[in-house]
């Protein structure tokens, strides 16, 4: 592999971000997933890169998840994204940063619909106003929140405690990055490196320390796929394709998968313990499996939060291998206790049960 | 003096207008970029459907410019084109000013950049490689990986930057398939025990003799030919390359492990053409090549008096066609010069 070639891509798929005044919002599905992870998102944006990032209590899911799984109609869906611009408006900011992927492909796909059928958008204004009384004006900027964390990267590289370094070896942690389909595979030009060989995560990787591995099934879907889980059915082909994934990287000896999307993540770690529990088969070295990763859990790591505040213990598959290598020090017993100390007992009492 | 006329691009179209010119007593003036004459037939190996080696041609087109009456000006291009009353003066980058009482322009065709096609992994995945890239290598009598060693199982991929909405190139570049099959057959007369199997979404053998090469290398030589895009290519950790395709005739998707990938680059307008029509205000088509008056009745002719196309500057063409066409020009500059009909 050339990495001069990948670079010449890269350059390629130059996106504008946003530098400060944010609208964020949260994802459907995340806060159940990895509740960390936005968290710690809004943490790093506020609280060490002094950003202004504003949340509105009102807003809701994008649809997307919905429309992609055929319940929402689009005319629905566009009319729901139309009332998260108008709050953006209501409050005064123009650069807006979705956490999900499915929504920041929602999002460019409505906007990019508007921009060639106008007649859509006055229709949707329209639809709007008789539902809510709102009007809004369209984002000026829209990128995803790994977009923002990714152009912030060597800002929190200077401020960085750890790095994606084996500390015993002091080997580069070899790294998946595995992006969301809604990211750019839609509009590669909408992605930071495109849709072929994406930046977004792989520039992070870079400047925290890692290396990033390139195996033949990079591309391929994590298992979610919409309808792939949500219909019962077919859960077992959701299982597949993330096994599929598995089996490819393992010859590369990942240590860590970094991700970008609220499916993705939970596919790649729960179907790691459930692909054991079937097959007895494990991914990682030493028969552990591979821990699985939001990018802000990572930032997170990187700029010294505790593991747990981050949200680790809700992982499937233990994280722990990643942080013995990079050095980081964690309490075992309070790994699924709350900040008081209470309620170790009562786990480990369940554990018993 | 006689009359003067300006061939811009000294390969097999500018060096056959150029010749024939020269013979009907023209002064001929014929400009060339590189620095020798013989354009992309300097990089072939063998011309299909005959595998004549690509050397035959060039001696021939050598010694149509041998005679009398050509100025071969190379590496040097034109600046600057000024079209006078009856005349036009160019500007070459060198700092010569050529007067011309017709041009010819003969700027040929560019091998469409396979970096583009992105899913391909040109220029990123070693042993991706261009057709271009294995002639070079059948040139050289050695088809190696880029490690030393040598392939055993290759991939032909066919349409590359032709036929494809995503790069903007709709048009078929009509000697890709055929281009297809000679390597296929090449590569199997160099390496007895290599696998080949070629992608294609139809086979377009229109030309005299292609289908029976095609048949030829099925019947012969054992390539298999799979009716199906390739979608994506990656590298495992031995260094294989990996391709998706879909088999569109077995109705399944299909992985298969390859030592090395070919793709068949199609035909684009050249930077070169792109920059003289800017300059002298020539028409270009929706496919980027330069347009021609008519395409039934005046395909030689442009939308500027006095200025003639020859060859693959107007659409991809083989070397038979592109010589014809090349003397189509000649025959309309002739009739342009002696009864002012363009």
């Amino acid at each position: 592999m050339k990495l001069e070639g990948k670079k010449a891509v890269w350059s390629e798929y130059q996106k504008e971000i946003a530098d400060d005044n944010y609208f964020y919002v949260r994802s459907c599905i995340r806060q159940n997933f990895f509740p960390g992870s936005e968290v710690a998102f809004l943490k790093i944006m506020k609280e060490e890169l002094k950003k202004d990032v504003y949340e509105h209590p009102c807003h809701t899911t994008c649809s997307g998840i919905g429309y992609h799984a055929d319940v929402v109609p689009v005319d629905t869906a566009m009319t729901v994204v139309a009332r998260q611009f108008a709050m953006m408006t209501e409050a005064g900011y123009k650069n807006y940063v979705p956490s999900c992927i499915t929504s920041f492909g929602l999002y460019t796909e409505i906007l990019e619909t508007w921009h060639h059928f106008p007649e859509v958008e006055a229709k949707v204004r329209e639809y709007l106003r008789k539902a809510t009384g709102r009007e809004f004006e369209k984002p000026q900027n829209l990128a995803h929140a790994s977009d923002v964390i990714f152009k912030f990267r060597k800002e929190i590289a200077a401020k960085a405690k750890f790095k994606l370094i084996n500390k015993n070896t002091g080997a580069p942690l070899k790294v998946v990055d595995h992006i969301g389909c809604h990211y750019a595979k839609m509009f590669p030009s909408k992605g930071v490196g495109g849709a072929e060989y994406p930046y977004v995560l792989a520039g992070m990787i870079e400047e925290w320390g890692g290396e990033v591995i390139d195996y033949p099934e990079r591309r391929h879907c994590c298992g979610f796929g919409f309808r792939q889980y949500l219909v019962q059915a077919n859960r077992g082909f959701s299982i597949a394709c993330s096994k599929e994934k598995f089996e490819s990287m393992k010859p590369f000896k990942p240590d860590m998968i970094i991700t970008n999307c609220p499916g993705c993540p939970m596919f790649l770690d729960r179907w790691q313990y459930v692909i054991n529990e079937m097959e007895g088969k494990k991914y990682g070295q030493n028969n552990e499996g591979i821990p699985v990763f939001t990018y802000e859990e990572v930032a997170g790591l990187v700029l010294g939060y505790d593991p747990w505040d981050l949200g680790l213990q809700m992982h499937q598959t233990d994280c722990e291998p990643v942080l013995d290598k990079m050095g980081i020090e964690y309490d075992p017993e309070m790994k699924h206790s709350l900040k008081s100390g209470l309620g170790n007992s009562r786990i480990k009492n369940l554990i018993t049960i | 003096m006689g009359k003067q006329i300006v061939v811009i691009g000294a390969g097999v179209a500018g060096m056959e207008a150029a010749g024939q010119l020269a013979k009907f007593g023209y002064e001929v003036s014929l400009i060339e970029k590189e620095k020798s004459s013989g354009g992309h037939i300097n990089n072939w190996y063998k011309l299909f459907p005959d595998r004549r080696n690509s050397s035959e041609v060039k001696e021939y087109l050598d010694s149509v410019i041998s005679g009398k009456g050509i100025k071969m000006i190379a590496g040097t291009t034109i600046e600057k084109v000024t079209r006078g009353k009856n005349h036009f003066l160019l500007d070459t980058a060198g700092g010569e000013q050529l007067t011309a009482d017709a041009v010819v322009i003969a700027t040929g065709f560019d091998l469409f950049k396979s970096s583009r096609k992105e899913e391909y992994g040109y220029g990123i995945y070693d042993n991706v490689i261009t057709s271009a890239d294995l002639e070079d290598m059948f040139r050289k009598g050695s088809i190696k990986k880029a490690d030393g060693s040598t392939p055993g199982k290759f991939g032909l991929v066919h349409c590359v930057g032709s036929r494809d909405e995503k790069v903007g190139n709709l048009y078929c570049s009509k000697l890709c398939c055929v281009t297809a099959v000679k390597q296929a057959i090449e590569i199997r007369e160099h390496l007895s025990d290599s696998k080949v199997f070629c992608f294609y979404m139809d086979m377009r053998m229109g030309g005299a003799y292609y289908e029976e090469l095609y048949r030829e290398a099925q019947e012969v030589w054992g390539v298999n030919f799979i009716r199906g895009k390739v979608s994506e290519a990656s590298e495992s950790i031995n260094k294989k390359l990996i391709v998706k395709v879909e088999d569109t005739l077995a109705g399944r998707p299909l992985k298969m492990e390859l030592d090395m990938l070919v793709l068949m680059a199609g035909m684009e307008m050249s930077e070169g053409g792109k920059q003289i029509s800017q300059m002298a205000g020539l028409n270009t088509g929706e496919n980027r090549f330069f347009l021609p008056a008519d395409h039934h009745f005046g395909s030689n002719k442009s939308n500027i008096k006095g200025i003639f196309y020859a060859g693959t500057c107007t659409a991809p063409m083989n070397i038979t066609e592109t010589i014809s066409h090349a003397r189509g020009a000649v025959s309309d500059v002739i009739d342009y010069l002696n009864n002012g009909v363009s």
